[in-house]
This record gives C-alpha cells, structure tokens and sequence, in this order.
C-alpha cells in the first residue's frame, strides 16, 4: 500500500529512557569523583576539570590559564613532550584539553582494557608536569604566532573584539590565548606559580563515564589521583563570575577589513548567569529567536534573504553573567540590512511579535523530544555531567529538564526576552570593509563607529 | 611504553553488523540495530558529487543538495519544521563523489523522517520555485565567500585541484563550484540533475538505532516502495588521465601573515591497493607530536608552526596533501628541503617497528570510536552507506579493518615510493599579498576565484 501523502504521519510519544545515574564519591585529598556505567562500547571517557579557566588570568597575565594547560602535556618525570604523546598514541588513547572563561578541562578517551595506562600518565603529566623553560619558550612563541594567524581569521578577530566591547578590563574580556603583550611577559615562573596555585585536588572534579561498574571506575580514579596533593594555599582571590562587570554603552564597532567579501557580525549585550532560574524560559526564548535552523533570525537572513549562510543567536554561558549574541557572516553589501533586521527581531520577540502557540510547541519540542540523543557516547555523558559540577546543578538535572522545559509558557519567554534581550542595548561589532559599509550604517543611529584595530 | 602496551589483550573485535535487501525499484536499505539509546539514524547517499558536473556548470550537485531542504510536493513548507518540531537533529553534504542526507530522531519520529525522505527523492520538483533557487543560490554564494574567500588559505585547494587536473576532468574543481557558474545555473538545470541522478536505483538508504529490522524494512518499502526506479546514471563522461609529470610550482598571494606550503601528489583511489598504507604514512609524517615532522619542524628546529598531512580518498583517484606554514622569518626553501630530506629518509628506510606497533595501536582503537554512534556525519549509518555505494557492500567494515592490519613497514614504504615522488608534485607556496618573493623559486603565480 503506497504511503497516505495527503498529510504528514503523526509523531508517537518518546519512549521512557533511563538517564545516567551519577556516583558520587570523593578522595582523602579532596578531588570530586563522579562515575556512571555507560555500557555501549569498550571505551571509557573521562573528564579532569579544574576550577579555574581564562576568567582566572591575573590582570596583565592574560593567556596565563591557557598556556598552562597547553604546557601539561610537555613532559613528565623523564618523559619528553614527544614521550608523553607516544604514550597516548601507543595506546590509542586521544587527549585533548578545552580553557573555558571559568573552568579547565582535561579529557581522555581510551579503550577500556588500555584506561588504567592512559589514567596513570594523564595523573603524572597533570600532577607534576616538568615545565620546563626550553619548552616553556617554544610554547609560547607557537602562541604568539597564533595570535598572530589570527588577525587574519574573522570569526576570531570578532570573538575577540566582542568579548572585549562587552566588558572591558572585567576578567571575562578576553579569550582564553590571551593578548599579545600579556602573552611575551610571561614567564615560566608564572606558569609553575598558576599551577601549584590552581591545579589542586580541592579545586577539581573527575568523570568517568564507560562500560564499567561505579566501583571499578572509582578504584581507576582513585589509583590515578590518590596521590595528588594540595600545592600551596588556595589564593585565587574573587572569582570572576562574582566581579561585577562594567556598565559600557551600546555602541557600533568596526575592525576594517579592506575588500573583505563579507561582515562578519556580532551583535548583542551582557544578559544573563547560567544559575538565573529563568535559565528554562530563555532556552525557549533563543530557540523561538535564533538558536537554531528553523528560529527567525534565520529564516529572515538565510531562508528569506539569502544575506548569510546561516545566522545564530545564543547564550556564551558562564558562571557570572553572559552575553547574549547574534553571530553571522553577511555578504558585504547585505552588512546594514543585517544588522537592522537583527535589531528589530530582538524588540519583535517581546513587542510586537510575542512567539506564536506554533512557535512556543515547536521550540520547547525541539529542546526536549530527542534529549535522550545527548547521552549516546561515554563522552557525551563525561561532559555533561563536569557541567553539572561546573553549574553546581544537581544530579538530577537530566531527569527534570524535560519536564522543566515543557512547563515554560509563553508569558514567561516574553518576560524573560523583555528583561533580557533589548535591542536598545545591544552593541553592533562588524569585522568587515569599512569603506564599502560606512554609508549604510550611518541611519542605523549609532553615530559614529568605534574603530578597533584587529587585536583589540 | 613497551611494546606490550600497544598488543595487550584485544577485547571484542569492532564489527558493524547489519541487514540489507534492494527494493523492487532498486533502492538499496541496510538496518542495523542498536537499541542502546531510543533514537534512529535515517541516511540517504546519493551516487552524485561535483564529479557529475561540467565545466561552467560546476557547484551545480552542493547548490542541488540546498534545495532537497526546501520542501517537496506533498509538504512545500520546508524540510527543517516538522523534524526540529519532533526533536530531531538533520543536515546534508556534498563531495565530489557523494551527496549525503541524514536525521537523528527519536524512534517515534521514524514515520515522519521515512515520509520526507521519501517525498523529496520522489517528488521534490513541484516545491522548487524560482523564488527558493535564486534564494539558495545566494546562500552558497554566500557560504562560499564565508568558508573560501574570506578565510585565510582558503583558496589553496582550489589552486591544487586545478593544477592536478586537466580542465575536462571532474575533480579539476572544488565541490562549492566557480562564483560564475553558480551565477549562471538556471532553474531548468535542476530539473534535468533530478531526473538523472534522485532516484532510488541510485540511491542507498540505511537505518540504524532502536528498531526492529523487519519492522524497519515494511516502513522502508512503504514509503519508498511506490517511487519509480529510474535508470542508473551511465558511466561519466571520458575526461583526461589526471598525472603530473613533474613537480609543478606554484604561487598564490593571499591576505594571511605568515607563508605556508602545500605539496600535493596524486595517490590511489579510496579502498585501491596503496591507500590505506598511505593513509598510514600521512599520520607518520605529519600528524600530531608523535610525527617526524612536527618532531624535525615545530619541536626541534621550530622553523614551523603546524604541519599535517591526509590521504584524500576519493572514487576517480585520491590526493595526498602535506601542508606546513612557516614560523615567522623562517623561509620556505629552508622548510621545503627538511620535508624533502624527511620523505627521502622514509621513503628509503620504510616505518621503524615502534612506528608501526604505534600506527596498529590507532587503528584498532579508531574503529572502535567509529562505531560509538548511529547518526549523522561519520557515524555507522553513514559509514554503512558509504561501504555500500563505494564497494557495493555494506559489510566492508572489517575488510577496511583489515586493510590497516595487514599494512606492513614494507608496504607503506613501498606505496611512498610509488606515488610520493619529488620530481611528480604540485608545490603551492600560499604568502602574504604583496610578497611573491618568499614562495619557493621558480613559482608560477595563478590567480584562482
């Protein structure tokens, strides 16, 4: 029997499914250990993360957080960098390491039968590194050269720049590689002093997510980091999330890039902390504006348009208070148009195009029918659930946000897009040709552009 | 580490089970189950690229693969609200050999995603209007400028593509196509593309997660069963031999800080005798700190920033790619004679034993991390498609598998000799605009667009 075309078939409920459940232990020396037996693969996938990320920088020593992490796998004991990333690659093993504005994170993923191995050196290169000067020096020449690369690179030099407009000198205003000047003052010194300071058991939560029972994995963390001692005594002074950020202007800020083929924009304001128990209704909120393919942003820029190849708004989420962005790349000539269709969708949300019941369904469906997808790989599960440490959010969490976000209704997303998503507020930043561009944005009433050189 | 590191007691083998039938009209269906998680991976390859286009009509196949997102006669209002509105995440691509389409969604969704695959093989034309073709074509050009013209190095490949084939042959161009020809498509020509390439004789469908084979392949006929079979395209066009007989220099001048230097040499086509072993090599050579030249480059002499190298596999014939950009000041001459002088060594020596043991350890654990999720890019439903459309065999998992496992110092060393040859390359030295002086001597500039 052919298929009845004459409408779309109905979509059934989603079956039950058990989310992880989390143990909970923690070691004599103080590291929090979080395990859950995922039983898919052979593969065990952990997460070591420390309290402390590019927010922790000391002001003038931006990069410092960064380059440290980046120094860990230089070497251990006899071991050379080149040693250290053998051993991995001997055991099939894959490292990486994230800096975010208020966390490290150190993860591993490793054949379950080879884990003990790969636990035993990530312990030894994270515990006592060697960081050596030699090392040191070449380490942080291939970061300045970077840095360099960079200003060449948009999306980057946009980062940078909007982090920057959005809160000056705050701790959350620059990117995890730092600046340049900060970047040739550091030392070696510096790097060993952050991480006796930083890198302490006290400070850190480790995940183990695979195919093994909650004691099994505990004994792994426990015979990797048992011997991980507190260095000197936490000192790191307020952490950024509670330093209260700048109260700077909405403003139009240009980085000239001559002849660029396209703007690439950002445009927004500080909104909102990750623990605001708005958090639900803001999900839907973005969702409904611009988090994803279907929401209006893109589909006014893209689907309608055809200004951009895709256009997004989110929440860059951290401890302390976030910003709330719209993130494209526009052709040159669509740069103005962009930017006002941008600003009048942020006002609509609340104003004059409150979300529709169809919108209100579709959003809240999409952020919560297929959640189960989330948790197929060991590594999805490592990282969700360091989020939960790093949120302080209960182990619960994953059991409730369906629910929680099914109950957000729509006066509650007008609300919250009335209180934290003005277009009045939000600052315009173009990475993009000047000269081409000036014109277009002089109706858009910011007056006069702020010019930022590429490493603003 | 010891030599016992890497050969400790192997647990299961990877394995990619799965079952296939071929409908009535020729569409092949693959299932594998796996009900760890209740979802389902829906994914479609097409057995058409950018290798199906001609000259000044090319970006045709990726503009194509644009407008299956746009709706289709029996729901016109676009392909991406129903899905996200059932909690499914979706996208497609396309390469010179392939196009892909995939969903995840739940497993209640799973009638919903078969009925809109299945209406946009069968019955896309009605939805395509000129208004969404002129759209969609703005928004390639669009991605074109954001992902080629506006990106540092972004136009290197294109210079290298078109160096390494002659003009007639489909893989002198990039999949994303020339600005022109994308400028130039007229609604007419998708009509024609349809016919000939979007029908279920050339198509592959798999479906993989939580559900019931036999359940999985009544639905499979049900919603694709009534499309019309089509003729399977005929073979492509002729087109000239692809070889480069000499090493080949080039120069391109680009907004970027620091030099950087591409090496290019045609290599065997994906799953031919040589390709996996040079896959292998590209790893030994330049991939990550435990190659010998991020070791002789960026640790010891620091003369490099980054270095890397792939075996880009693909139907016609592969290209294997070595890029290194310099650290500031440092020439690329100076740079080009340690990797010269590197592949000389390896070519001649072959791969010591502790490179090898290091190469099995990868491999065994790089197809275990394969098969850790049904969906999307480089999960089991794509890669189950991606056996079956370039081998004609779903279960060719554990013969690729076999492949790495059999490589033998001798073998890389041998398929380096054979296609790595310095005096048969195209080198492209990428500096700063204004500075043709620092690519290598004797470099021919080329404007590419």
């Amino acid at each position: 029997m052919p298929a009845d075309r004459s409408h779309l078939p109905e979509v059934a409920p989603d079956p039950p499914f058990r989310f992880p459940v989390v143990g909970r232990h923690r070691l004599a020396n103080g590291l929090l250990v979080r395990t859950i037996e995922h039983h898919t693969m052979p593969v065990v996938s952990c997460v070591l993360q420390i309290r402390g990320g590019a927010g922790a920088d000391p002001p003038g020593e931006e990069g410092l957080a960064a380059i440290t992490a980046d120094m860990v796998d230089e070497g251990t004991g006899p071991l050379s960098a080149i040693d250290v990333s053998e051993g991995f690659a001997r055991l099939g093993a894959e490292y990486d390491v994230e800096v975010g504005p208020d966390a490290t994170s150190f993860s591993l993923t490793a054949l379950s039968h080879f884990v003990d191995r790969g636990l035993s050196l990530l312990a030894d290169i994270l515990i006592r590194p060697s960081l050596r000067e030699h090392d040191f020096d070449r380490v942080r020449t291939l970061r300045l050269d970077r840095l360099r690369q960079l200003k060449d690179v948009p999306p980057a030099v946009a980062e940078r720049a909007f982090l920057f407009l959005m809160y000056g000198d705050h701790p959350y205003g620059h990117l995890p590689i730092g600046t340049e000047p900060a970047l040739r003052a550091c030392r070696a010194e510096r790097v060993a002093e952050f991480h006796s300071r930083v890198f302490s058991p006290a400070r850190a939560t480790f995940v183990l997510a695979g195919p093994l029972s909650h004691e099994r994995l505990l004994d792994l963390a426990a015979g990797a980091f048992s011997r991980w001692t507190s260095g000197s005594p936490d000192s790191t002074g307020t952490e950024a999330a509670n330093v209260e950020p700048p109260d700077l202007p909405r403003r139009l800020a240009i980085v000239p890039r001559a002849g660029a083929a396209q703007s690439e924009l950002r445009i927004g304001h500080l909104s909102a902390r990750r623990d605001t128990p708005d958090y639900p209704a803001l999900l839907v909120m973005n969702a409904v504006l611009g988090g994803q393919f279907v929401s209006r942003i893109n589909l006014r820029l893209r689907e309608e348009k055809g200004y951009t190849y895709g256009a997004r708004t989110g929440f860059d989420w951290r401890r302390g208070v976030a910003p709330f962005a719209l993130q494209a790349s526009v052709h040159t000539a669509a740069t103005a148009d962009a930017i006002r269709d941008t600003l009048t969708e942020f006002d609509a949300i609340h104003l004059a195009r409150p979300p529709s019941d169809e919108e209100m369904a579709l959003a809240r469906a999409s952020l919560t029918r297929g959640y189960a997808r989330n948790f197929e790989t060991a590594q999805q599960v490592a990282r969700s659930v360091a989020q939960l440490a790093l949120y302080d959010l209960p182990d619960t969490y994953f059991e409730e946000f369906v629910p929680l976000i099914d109950a957000v209704e729509q006066g509650e997303v007008v609300r919250a897009a009335e209180r934290y998503v003005d277009g009045a507020r939000a600052t315009t930043l173009v990475v993009g040709d000047d000269q081409a561009i000036a014109a277009s944005l002089a109706p858009l009433g910011y007056g006069e552009p702020q010019i930022l050189p590429p490493d603003a | 580490m010891t030599q016992a590191a890497a050969q400790g007691g192997r647990e299961a083998d990877a394995s990619l089970p799965f079952v296939k039938h071929t409908l009535a009209n020729g569409l092949d269906v693959i299932v594998h189950e796996d009900h760890h998680v209740p979802i389902v991976a829906l994914n479609v390859w097409y057995h058409v690229g950018s290798r199906n286009e001609r000259p000044g009509r090319t970006g045709f196949a990726h503009l194509f693969e644009h407008l299956m997102f746009e709706g289709s006669a029996h729901h016109d209002t676009g392909y991406f609200p129903p899905l996200q509105r059932a909690g499914a995440v979706l996208n497609g691509s396309t390469n010179t050999d392939r196009t892909n389409y995939w969903e995840v969604v739940p497993t209640g969704a799973l009638d919903l995603a078969l009925w809109l695959e299945s209406d946009r093989m069968g019955y896309l034309l009605p939805a395509v209007t000129e208004q969404r073709f002129q759209t969609q074509r703005d928004v390639v050009l669009n991605e074109r400028r954001q992902n080629y013209e506006n990106r540092p190095y972004g136009l290197a490949l294109m210079a290298i593509a078109a160096a390494l084939y002659p003009e007639d042959h489909p893989y002198h161009w990039l999949t994303i196509g020339g600005a022109d020809d994308l400028r130039a498509m007229r609604l007419e020509d998708v009509r024609e593309f349809f016919r000939t390439y979007y029908h279920p004789a050339n198509a592959s469908l798999t479906l993989a997660g939580d559900l019931d084979a036999g359940r999985a392949f009544e639905l499979a006929n049900h919603y694709f069963g009534e499309l019309p079979a089509g003729a399977r395209p005929g073979p492509a066009p002729p087109s000239s031999a692809a070889a480069v007989g000499r090493e080949v220099r080039l120069l391109l001048e680009d907004r970027v800080e620091l030099p950087r230097i591409y090496m290019a040499w045609h290599s065997p086509a994906i799953f031919e005798d040589g390709d996996a072993d040079l896959d292998l090599s590209a790893d030994l050579l330049a991939n990550g700190k435990t190659s010998r030249l991020y070791r002789t480059l960026v640790y010891e002499r620091r003369v490099a920033l980054d270095v890397s190298a792939h075996q880009n596999s693909r139907e016609l014939s592969s290209f294997f790619l070595l890029v290194a950009t310099a650290a500031p000041g440092q020439p690329l001459t100076d740079i080009t004679t340690l990797i010269d002088l590197e592949l000389r060594r390896t070519t001649d020596e072959g791969p010591s034993g502790a490179e090898m043991d290091r190469a099995r350890a990868q491999t065994e654990a790089h197809f275990m991390y394969r098969l850790q999720t049904v969906g999307g890019f480089g999960g089991k439903s794509d890669q189950l498609n991606a056996y079956n459309v370039y081998r004609g065999d779903p279960g060719y998992f554990s013969t690729d598998l076999a492949r790495y496992r059999s490589a033998t110092s001798e073998s890389v060393r041998g398929a380096m000799q054979r296609h790595l040859r310095l005096d048969r390359r195209v080198v492209l030295s990428v500096v700063p605009r204004g500075q043709p002086s620092l690519a290598l001597a004797g470099s021919e500039p080329v404007s590419v667009c």
